[in-house]
């Protein structure tokens, strides 16, 4: 039994990590995604040796424990009522494999900014230069280009049913197309205008609730050029599964003439716009997806930096 | 029984007289059509539902109106509260406080030895739990149309059948009628019949409690069952706030039934609570009692502790709703994350409250079927206790990525991997006591073999989500759809079925059919996992859950868990045509003990009578002395029946030592 476990284990486990891992979820677009899908892949090979342990255990005893083969009659009594080794080894076994398991995760999750996973107001495992270009952001005394090596910040204003992107490092327009430069460091801002949705980039590795009146900021480092898919993936009515758009990953200079472009075209439109700031209030009385500046601070904040009030 | 007579009999602390109740001539006072029974319950309801709207209408009748709707929050919440008031009055749930409220004696609500006290407010536990089973399997099927009606609408990437409107409204009544109803899965019919038979008792510990949860639950499902009329609710079974409080009537409904079956939920947790503790006969030590019962403490303790929040949550969002407080409106000063909190608190023991009773049942049925003592018996205690404690304090990894402080990951993380060691102590006891032992593999013993294979999926693919990198991209998607239900579906329905097919010669004195058992074992075995296991793959793939489009790419999937579901449909009507055949159609008498059982509750008479024993048993020993030289006979059943001697003289004293 142990040897079937062994090879089996051996087996299904290379088959898994050479031919299946690099092809899980989510890809390798951005360091999140492939620090998220080797974590996947760790935690399918610590998993499958468990699960064919159990699944040969107890294909052996159908096999062979079965009234139908006739065999031994089963012996109670004491002995069978328990096994302090046999106990002892379980208990230890599977408190070390989760207390690794939690460990691992953490190391994952702090060596990797957050995972892609929404910080809130005030995140705190954030890549360098993100608070200074978030600070920046918020005064509009910053410009993005490709040689400064500085982190691009966008904004997500989720509202029924759809997504829009806020560029602040380029006078703040707003555009329904996600453009993201490759090789740089990105602080997705996400907020919503009304319930909560969440923003979910699949290829990213990137997925942050929209809260109304609150900024839920992630981080993610683009790597290659690609294109990725947005869904909602919080229930937020009616046509929560028609919530998605695509997005691409271009070339850090395709990006900057695209957002220097965007922003010259759509400069008469972010004139009317409520000015940048994390978040938004609702106008009840205007046009669909229309706001206000949002007067009030993001409740959690006790940061100078991250959703303090704007000082326009 | 009576409940006067209750009162004066000694519980569990020996042989004094048995109460003089059940049958007879003389308690059968209460027949006709005019007494109190599910009609005039309905009647009730209905008058209660009227008077509640008009009387909401007057009190505010220009104050809140539904956006779009034409209705009034205040009457609708009114008139849904007083429908489920004037169904319990109907009943009869309400008499007796009522007479002592006014300062009268109650008239007895006795139990009638007719059929028609199934359709009564009855105190009898071991009605109740035949009640419950008619009442779990309503929600059961109401909930399995709805999953039709899911699958049927995703054979499409595009919307198809339904608009998105009634999709969102079928997905939403469907998550919380299942959810309604894994919390009383096992608790409700199986824990309420079998726990004070198993302890040696006559009765639970408050008759009345217990008879009014039931009458409760079913109230609930009226009131969530009206959400439909409503317009449904968009909200899925979690509720999420600034949507809730955007939604129509039907967030009434929902917010309503929830506290409704709430309030039942406690009722029946706190009655099996007390029971376990003070019930037991004498001998029954803590060692001793059954592995199931143990399974039943736990859950009894977390329905006390948690089911609490839930029914405060739901509160606050009806004032919401009504007279517009801002619990959970951000921009008056509330909080959406308020309610994610307070629904979590609850949600994540409820989730064990869902898994616990179904590894009582595992843990219960092995021996039998082995002929082994149930292994590391002890641990197995432990192990629920241990998962009971554990499970307030995992519930913010609902919310890893919902934007709250980021610190409290790495600790939520830890705990929740944490709970799967007590957890996987279930894994420890099965694999022992199957070792070397000598199976038989009868129905029930398929359903828990069933139960290993598909709670160890449910319960690795937990340990991923708990894991918030790779939670990152699984949380809110199919993934995380198939891991629940691969716990709640695979482990607690399949324990269930494990359980209705192992009690039900007790309970009705008749066997279920085999072939047919076995048919629908196996369609439910194989179609449970292809229709949930590519729901994995969909999910890694990227579909959100509750979305009635998808990317094109993923039909083919789809497609397939789709016709595997209503198949799956197909195996539970097989289940439901064995239990009319069986019990109606071509019943075949069950012997006193089929599966040689040394089980407490397999040792009293057959059918039981209304008190159970005729004497109080003392335990001797715990049950599950199997394959043992010389063990030890279970309990002293006393110096003979007092009464129904030759019924009870077949079963009662001389079943202990057959091995």
């Amino acid at each position: 039994m142990a040897t079937i476990w062994v090879i089996a284990s051996v087996v299904v486990d290379v088959l898994f990590w050479t031919l299946l891992g690099p092809h899980m979820a989510p890809g390798r677009l951005t360091s999140t995604a492939g620090a998220d899908q080797t974590d996947f892949n760790i935690l399918v090979v610590i998993a499958l040796p468990v699960m064919i342990a159990v699944w040969v255990f107890l294909g052996y005893s159908i096999r062979t424990w079965s009234a139908k083969r006739g065999g031994p009659e089963p012996v109670g009594g004491e002995a069978a009522r328990g096994n302090k080794k046999v106990q002892t080894i379980w208990i230890v076994t599977t408190t070390v494999i989760v207390l690794f398991l939690a460990g691992f995760g953490t190391v994952a999750l702090i060596g990797d900014h957050g995972s892609g996973g929404g910080e809130g107001p005030n995140p705190i495992w954030a890549p360098s230069g993100a608070t200074a270009a978030e600070t920046a952001a918020l005064t509009k005394s910053d410009s993005w280009s490709p040689s400064s090596g500085k982190v691009l910040v966008v904004q997500v204003i989720a509202q029924q049913w759809k997504f829009t992107y806020r560029y602040p490092q380029f006078g703040g327009f707003e555009t329904t197309q996600l453009m993201l430069p490759a090789d740089t460091s990105i602080a997705f801002n996400v907020t919503s205008l009304d319930v909560i949705h969440s923003f979910w980039a699949y290829q990213l590795g990137v997925k942050a609730d929209a809260n109304p009146q609150e900024n839920n900021v992630a981080f993610t480092d683009t790597k290659s050029p690609g294109s990725f898919i947005v869904r909602c993936s919080e229930l937020c009515g009616l046509w929560h599964g028609a919530m998605s758009n695509n997005g691409n990953v271009v070339s850090p200079s395709d990006f900057e003439s695209w957002a220097t472009g965007t922003e010259a075209a759509n400069a008469k439109n972010t004139k009317l716009l409520a000015p940048f700031a994390w978040t938004y209030v609702p106008d009840a009385n205007g046009a669909a997806g229309g706001y206000y500046i949002d007067s009030n601070v993001t409740p959690y904040s006790n940061s100078e930096l991250y959703g303090a009030k704007p000082s326009s | 029984m009576t409940i006067t007579a209750d009162r004066t009999e000694v519980d569990a602390t020996g042989n004094d007289a048995p109460p003089d109740t059940g049958g007879g001539p003389k308690s059968s006072a209460r027949p006709g059509w005019l007494s109190q029974h599910v009609g005039t319950a309905l009647v009730c309801a209905v008058i209660g539902y009227v008077i509640g709207h008009w009387f909401g209408n007057y009190i505010s009748s220009d104050y809140i109106y539904i956006a779009n709707s034409g209705s009034n929050a205040v009457a609708d919440t009114l008139a849904l509260a007083l429908g489920a008031v004037g169904w319990l009055a109907g009943i009869g749930a309400l008499n007796y406080p009522a007479a002592k409220m006014i300062g009268r004696e109650a008239k007895s609500s006795e139990t009638v030895d007719h059929w028609s006290k199934y359709v009564r407010f009855s105190t009898d536990h071991k009605v109740v739990g035949l009640q419950y089973i008619v009442g779990v399997l309503l929600f059961l099927f109401t909930g399995g149309l709805l999953a039709m009606a899911i699958r049927t609408e995703l054979l499409s990437p595009t919307t198809h059948v339904f608009g998105p409107g009634t999709y969102i409204e079928i997905v939403s009544e469907h998550g919380t009628i299942m959810m309604m109803m894994a919390s009383s899965l096992v608790v409700g019919p199986l824990g309420n019949y079998f726990v004070p038979l198993m302890i040696g008792a006559r009765r639970t510990a408050f008759p009345r409690i217990e008879a009014f949860s039931f009458w409760l639950f079913m109230a609930g499902y009226g009131v969530i069952v009206s959400a439909l009329p409503y317009g449904g609710f968009p909200t899925g079974w979690t509720g999420y706030a600034p949507l809730q409080t955007q939604a129509g009537v039907g967030m009434i409904s929902y917010l309503l039934g929830f506290a409704i079956i709430g309030a039942g939920m406690m009722a029946a947790g706190f009655n099996l609570l007390v029971t376990i503790i003070h019930y037991r006969a004498p001998g029954m030590t803590w060692s001793r009692i059954p592995i199931f019962v143990w399974s039943i403490l736990a859950t009894a303790a977390l329905l006390c502790l948690a089911t609490p929040v839930l029914f405060a949550a739901g509160m606050f969002g009806v004032l919401d709703k009504t007279v517009q407080t801002a619990f959970y409106v951000t921009e008056h000063g509330g909080s959406s994350y308020l309610w994610q909190n307070l629904f979590w608190f609850f949600g994540h023991p409820e989730v064990y409250i869902m898994a616990l009773p179904g590894f009582g049942i595992v843990g219960e049925l092995m021996p039998v079927f082995t002929r082994k003592p149930l292994f590391a018996y002890k641990v197995a205690a432990a192990g629920m206790i241990g998962v009971a404690l554990l499970s307030f304090f995992v519930w913010q990894h609902h919310l890893f990525q919902s934007g709250i402080d980021p610190d409290m990951r790495p600790l939520f993380m830890l705990t929740t991997e944490l709970i799967s060691i007590p957890t996987g102590f279930i894994f420890l006891v099965g694999m022992g006591t199957l070792y070397k032992a000598k199976i038989r593999f009868e129905v029930p013993m398929l359903f828990v073999m069933a139960v290993f294979f598909n709670f160890l999926i449910g319960g690795i693919t937990g340990v991923f989500l708990s894991d918030v990198p790779v939670d990152v991209t699984v949380h809110g998607g199919f993934f995380v759809l198939s891991h629940f239900h691969y716990t709640i579906m695979g482990g607690l329905v399949f324990a269930f079925m494990a359980g209705v097919y192992y009690w039900m010669p007790k309970m009705s004195g008749k066997m279920m059919n085999k072939k047919l058992g076995l048919a629908h074992f196996w369609t439910m075995f194989v179609f449970f996992n292809l229709t949930f296991f590519p729901m994995f793959i969909i999910g890694l793939l990227g579909q959100p859950r509750r979305v009635f489009t998808y990317a094109k790419g993923l039909q083919g999937l789809n497609d397939f868990s789709s016709v595997s579901a209503f198949l799956l449909g197909l195996s539970f009507l097989i289940f439901l045509f064995n239990l009319l055949y069986s019990m109606w159609i071509n019943p075949v008498k069950a012997p006193a003990n089929p599966w040689d059982s040394l089980g407490l509750e397999w040792q009293t008479a057959s059918p039981i009578p209304p008190h159970n024993f005729d004497r109080i048993p003392v335990i001797m020993a715990d049950p599950y002395h199997y394959s043992e030289e010389g063990a030890p006979p279970l309990a002293d059943f006393g110096a003979g029946p007092r009464e129904n001697v030759s019924a009870a003289s077949a079963s009662t004293a001389t079943s202990v030592s057959e091995e």
